[in-house]
């Protein structure tokens, strides 16, 4: 029997890895998916297998088979029910869910190994299992009600000292209790850890603004995969260990990626904090050209190649479909219309691609910015819904901007650009854009969906 | 010292996980990150096999320990299960205009 098992795990491992692979290949993503949840199935069935060999006891096999159900069934439930535009905090939420059962295991393991059978081993890895577990746990529930509006960024003094103070304090914890200065039992010292970890969830992500989700989103699912690999090593399992650090190193990978497409350092991000901004100071006022819906009409309908940069004002304004139709109609008249898309617009890693396939929009009009950034001339007009800081020159030739340095949609290199805007709001940088002075840049004032809506609606009449 | 020793196989497992966790998704493309992330995120849920192995191990009289337990495992199961349906949905979407076109 163990037999089986030690090769169903491993079947379950090499699952996990191929399933990754190929979910790195857009032809293949599917496939790998699949593939990475029947490794999955294989490994629960394995555990369970596994465990046949002494007698369990009735209660708790029912408990985890109903747990097992519930779970199963209201996971498919709301990963069906959700509308695309929120699916950043649909991720958000099911990694806190991984972080909490991390977080249980430990406290759990810790009472049964209350009579002190654990070694000094076994007890580091449940506290790092616990601790990592709970912060992401809290993080990404915090992460989660940002995502979703229901907190606003909080980057008072407080806050960042707040999270400073117990990050001291973990380890000040972790000190007294293992030089045995301070004596207590394991369990009551593991209950310390994860109210601690659990604070320090929040006000880690408290203080990280809106255009840096996706840089923490992708960390706090890297922090989950750590905590599950934890937990492997306490038990041994190979496919929790290997699955965990899959996860582990491919989140930190996608989050030094993130970073690196802001020119910005990961501890940046997470201090929560930009270059000391010198724009307060030398704010002018700037000369714009508004134009109408009926011009912009115009202007697209005369054009040949046309480009869209979305950003995440295109998801709070839900416009995707009315994207797709824009870009439909202006394809039927034979104008080419392609997405140039910036690796950190949205609110997640690839926000944007997601939002704009559920519009049906085929992915080879998906560009990224390397791609077309050396012919951006060949475009005639550049219509920018909801993004802002990742057009911003100033990245390019004002050193002085807190985003210089950031790889930039070379938007302005382009014959005409038309910015969809709400307002004279600056982005998420707080830095005032270049752009919208230009003399080939316009701005089209009003929501994005009403302004695309009427766009449609005049083309339609051209 | 004494725990690295005994543990030197897991050591070099976990040594070669992290390369080739990293190695595997080097490249991949902007268009697939989120549905990679949710993917990874729901194989992070294999901890829900910990919470099984544990839940076996539990007294059966520990009801604390059992409503902890079962509640492990219910949102390790949450996580798998939706992670990975709302991956093969966002990845549909993916798929079905290549199929238009």
């Amino acid at each position: 029997m163990n037999a089986i098992v030690e090769v169903g795990y491993l079947l379950a491992t090499v699952s996990f890895l191929g399933g990754l692979k190929f979910m790195s290949s857009p032809k293949k993503a599917k496939t790998g998916n699949l593939i990475a949840a029947f490794g999955m199935i294989l490994a629960v069935i394995c555990t369970f297998l596994a465990v046949t060999d002494t007698p369990i006891p009735i209660p708790n096999l029912i408990i985890v088979l109903v747990a097992i159900a519930i779970g199963t069934l209201l996971g498919r439930r709301m990963a069906y029910k959700v509308e695309m535009t929120a699916m950043p905090q649909l991720v958000s939420l099911f990694n806190a869910t991984g972080g909490a059962c991390a977080m249980l295991l430990g406290i759990v393991e810790a009472n049964q190994l209350l009579t002190g059978s654990g070694s000094l081993g076994t007890q580091i890895l449940l506290l790092l299992g616990l601790l990592t577990g709970a912060i992401a746990t809290t993080g990404s529930i915090v992460a989660y009600r940002k995502l979703s509006g229901k907190t606003k960024d909080n980057r008072s003094a407080l806050v960042v000292f707040g999270s400073r103070i117990l990050l001291v304090l973990l380890l000040l914890l972790l000190i007294v209790y293992f030089t045995a200065i301070i004596t207590m039992p394991f369990s009551v010292f593991c209950y310390l850890i994860a109210a601690v970890s659990l604070m320090y969830g929040v006000l880690f992500v408290l203080p990280i603004g809106g255009a840096d989700m996706p840089v923490v989103i992708s960390l706090l699912n890297s922090i989950t995969g750590i905590a599950t690999a934890f937990a492997g090593f306490v038990y041994g399992n190979k496919a929790m260990i290997a699955g965990g650090i899959f996860v582990g190193a491919a989140g930190i990978l996608l989050t030094l990626l993130m970073c690196k497409a802001m020119n910005r350092s990961l501890l940046k991000v997470l201090a929560g904090k930009f270059k000391k901004s010198k724009n307060t100071g030398e704010e002018e006022e700037q000369i714009v050209k508004s134009v109408s819906i009926a011009e912009t009409a115009v202007q697209l309908s005369f054009a040949n190649k046309i480009a869209i940069v979305p950003g995440y004002g295109l998801a709070v304004a839900q416009g995707q479909h009315l994207c797709g139709q824009l870009q439909k109609m202006l394809q039927e008249r034979g104008t080419q219309v392609d997405f140039i898309i910036h690796p950190v617009a949205g609110r997640m890693p690839g926000h944007m691609n997601v939002l704009l396939a559920e519009a049906n929009i085929d992915y080879d009009h998906l560009k990224e910015m390397n791609e077309v950034n050396d012919d951006m001339a060949h475009y005639e007009v550049v219509l920018i819904i909801g993004a802002n800081d990742v057009v911003n020159p100033a990245a390019e030739n004002n050193a002085d901007s807190p985003i210089y340095g950031m790889p930039i949609i070379k938007a302005y290199a382009s014959k005409q650009v038309v910015v969809m805007k709400r307002g004279m709001s600056t982005g998420y940088a707080g830095v005032s854009n270049d752009l919208f002075a230009m003399d080939n840049c316009s701005l089209l004032f009003g929501d994005a969906k009403e302004s695309l809506q009427e766009i449609v609606n005049q083309l339609k009449l051209i | 010292m004494e725990f690295i020793q005994e543990n030197i196989e897991f050591i070099y497992f976990i040594i070669f996980c992290v390369f080739i966790g990293i190695e595997i998704i080097a490249n991949v493309p902007a268009i697939l990150h989120t549905p990679l992330m949710s993917g990874a995120n729901a194989i992070s849920g294999v901890i829900m096999i910990g919470a099984i192995i544990m839940m076996f191990e539990i007294p059966e009289d520990n009801y604390v320990l059992l409503g902890l337990g079962g509640i492990a495992v219910f949102l390790g199961a949450l996580n798998i299960s939706g992670g990975f349906f709302v991956t093969g949905r966002m990845l549909k979407m993916f798929n079905s205009k290549s199929k238009t076109k």
